[in-house]
């Protein structure tokens, strides 16, 4: 190359070879928070521990969401429909046929997940504001259709009640440190699960199809399949959070499922920094902590949602814990 | 058909593709409408297995049209296209990558935000098959098969010198990077026919050079070219044949000798009917 060439690559390549100072941290940092939450609960009183176990269901939810919008760019506004398919399986199941929560977990999960695929099919060809539109409209169509109680399973605005627990050799968990551990392993296997794709064929091409849907077909990459998979996977994994949170509540009813719901998990992925694992689980912790601080303003909540929603576009669009690009650094030893 | 029509007109120079050389790609009687403009007017072409073939024209004569309607983005009006022996009308644009067919783009379409690894990666998404399940599982079948992406993207990385580059983001690159980076992409999906769409747009002398060397060096490893150029140092250089269009048609094709000493072409390209083509005055006018 000429001169110029010659400069930039040098440049770039100056950069290359620094040692990225996360990868210290992260070797470090990933234990101490594995044992920091393993320890919490035998610390922390009730009150903590419960508001930890409601974090734990929004960062499961914030994961599933995150495939959607992160990975894949679909704006989703409609997710709490997924959320509230599973949560309904778990509780009119259990209540009518007896079955057991080990079993509705996954069972839950696959009612989502083919609610989501029959749902996204007729609708993945939009794209932007216009498939948000549409979530929003799926998001009520189900809340609406919970609340007018079909063929008598759902309770109507009542709701059910689900008196069945998760039960290891019989013992039921119920007090909020089982639900913490229960929650948090769910956690860890979630995010096990969505690195391994991440880093896979799978997980490439819902990016590619995030930064350039063109490009992406012309590389062979059927775009369609590939939103499909987000979509299913990620409601999937809603519909089985949906079965812990009946467990924990014990009442469910369609206003735990309405349209704020999924604007809050929305903004999870968002805050958070689309596409970004601990970037879900910060954005989960600040639209926790948010309300709770803002409990004496109660009806200007959603004011200062928007607030923080506009603020974090203007000074840190990337979100608070934006997405690393995976690099090759670590499979050195050949090259230069 | 189309040698027939080839014959009768004397002013388009006769055939490409000799008894002996194998059609990769024909196009036949190609018609696409965009309301009532006529983009593409009944064009036929013959791409012979192992050449270079450029497609000119002056601006707006339908050319990516063309190039859109072989990769599937359109679907023509009528005509047939037909690649290896298969009809590629219908198909999805992956179905057409699929079958052998990449393309770049003229207005670059990159993957921003990824790196110029994860760019190249993308061109090996078709020819592989790991699912879900066996991600997540990490079976050995699909470790093995992500050791052959890496290693396959590394070597088309290396075709276009950006090895050293792997880990930067693609909108971080200079102009020249970029466009090489389509290229190394593209051939990532271990295409058989390579569509390049302007590659040599916005680069320096310099810079077209080496990508006139790259492109050569890519049809000498058996991958067929079809190029859309303005850069008629380019075109005249490293052409097999040259098809030229003009109000989405196609009014003369021809070694690239012939075509710049065809009448037609000239005034297609230059509005009057004498002079060489090549002459240096309006070669620095027209570049």
């Amino acid at each position: 190359m000429a001169e110029k060439g010659t400069q930039t690559e040098s440049e770039l390549k100056t950069r290359l070879s620094l040692p990225s100072p996360r990868s210290h941290i992260s070797r470090l940092g990933l234990p101490a928070v594995i044992v920091l939450a393993v320890v919490f609960p035998l610390f922390a009183g009730d009150y903590w521990i419960d508001v930890a176990v409601f974090w734990g269901i929004y960062v499961l939810l914030g994961l599933s969401l995150n495939i959607i919008v992160g990975e894949v760019g679909l704006f989703n506004m409609g997710h709490a429909a997924f959320f509230a398919i599973g949560s309904y399986t778990t509780a009119i199941l259990s209540e009518q046929l007896g079955l057991s929560l080990w079993l509705l977990l996954p069972l839950s999960g696959l009612a989502a997940g083919v609610a989501g695929y029959v749902l996204a099919r007729p609708i993945l060809h939009l794209r932007g504001d216009y498939l948000l539109i549409v979530t929003i409209g799926l998001n009520e169509i189900v809340r609406i259709t919970l609340l007018n109680n079909p063929w008598g399973l759902t309770g109507g605005p009542n709701g059910i009640i689900m008196l069945d627990q998760f039960r290891i050799f019989g013992y039921a968990i119920q007090r909020p440190i089982d639900f913490y551990y229960l929650v948090w392993a769910l956690v860890a296997i979630t995010v096990f699960v969505l690195v391994r794709l991440q880093r896979s064929r799978i997980g490439r091409c819902w990016n590619y199809v995030r930064e350039d849907e063109i490009a992406a077909q012309a590389m062979g990459i059927d775009t369609r399949w590939a939103k499909l998979v987000a979509f299913t996977l990620g409601a999937g994994i809603a519909g089985a959070t949906g079965t812990v949170f009946a467990a924990k509540l014990v009442v469910i009813s369609p206003e735990s499922f309405n349209f704020m719901e999924s604007v809050i998990l929305f903004c999870i992925v968002i805050l958070g920094g689309m596409g970004s694992i601990p970037g879900v689980i910060l954005g989960s912790a600040g639209m926790m902590v948010l309300p709770e601080l803002l409990r004496n303003f109660a009806q200007y909540r959603m004011l200062f949602f928007g607030l923080a929603l506009v603020l974090m576009m203007i000074f840190r669009p990337q979100g608070l814990w934006p997405s690393k690009r995976w690099t090759t650094i670590l499979r050195e030893g050949e090259g230069k | 058909m189309a040698e027939q029509t080839l014959d009768d007109n004397p002013q388009r120079g006769g055939r490409q593709v000799t008894e002996q050389q194998q059609v990769l790609l024909k196009l036949d009687n190609l018609t696409k409408n965009f309301g009532g403009l006529r983009a593409v007017d009944e064009f036929d072409l013959e791409i012979a297995s192992g050449s270079i073939t450029s497609l000119i024209g002056p601006n707006g004569a339908g050319k990516t049209t063309v190039f859109n309607l072989i990769t599937g983005i359109y679907r023509p009006e009528s005509g047939s296209i037909r690649f290896n022996g298969l009809e590629l009308i219908g198909k999805q644009p992956h179905e057409v990558a699929k079958v052998g067919v990449a393309r770049t783009f003229q207005t670059l379409r990159l993957f921003e935000n990824l790196t110029c690894f994860e760019n190249v990666l993308s061109g090996q998404h078709c020819r592989t098959c790991s699912g879900v399940i066996s991600s997540i599982l990490g079976t050995s079948a699909q470790r093995r098969e992500e050791e052959e992406v890496r290693t396959e993207a590394e070597r088309c990385l290396k075709l276009v010198d950006m090895w050293d580059l792997r880990d930067e983001l693609a909108k971080n690159l200079p102009y020249g990077y970029r466009r090489r980076l389509e290229i190394a992409r593209a051939l990532a999906t271990q295409p058989h026919l390579l569509i390049l769409d302007e590659p040599a747009g916005g680069l320096n002398e310099r810079e077209t050079a080496e990508l006139m060397d790259l492109i050569q060096e890519i049809r000498d490893s058996g991958i067929t070219i079809l190029l859309i150029e303005h850069d008629m140092q380019v075109v005249m250089g490293i052409s097999d044949w040259v098809a030229v269009m003009d109000n989405g048609r196609k009014i003369a094709e021809g070694t690239p000798y012939d075509v710049q000493h065809n009448p037609s072409v000239i005034e297609a390209y230059l509005g009057t009917e004498n002079g060489d083509f090549y002459t240096e005055s309006e070669r620095e006018d027209y570049v």
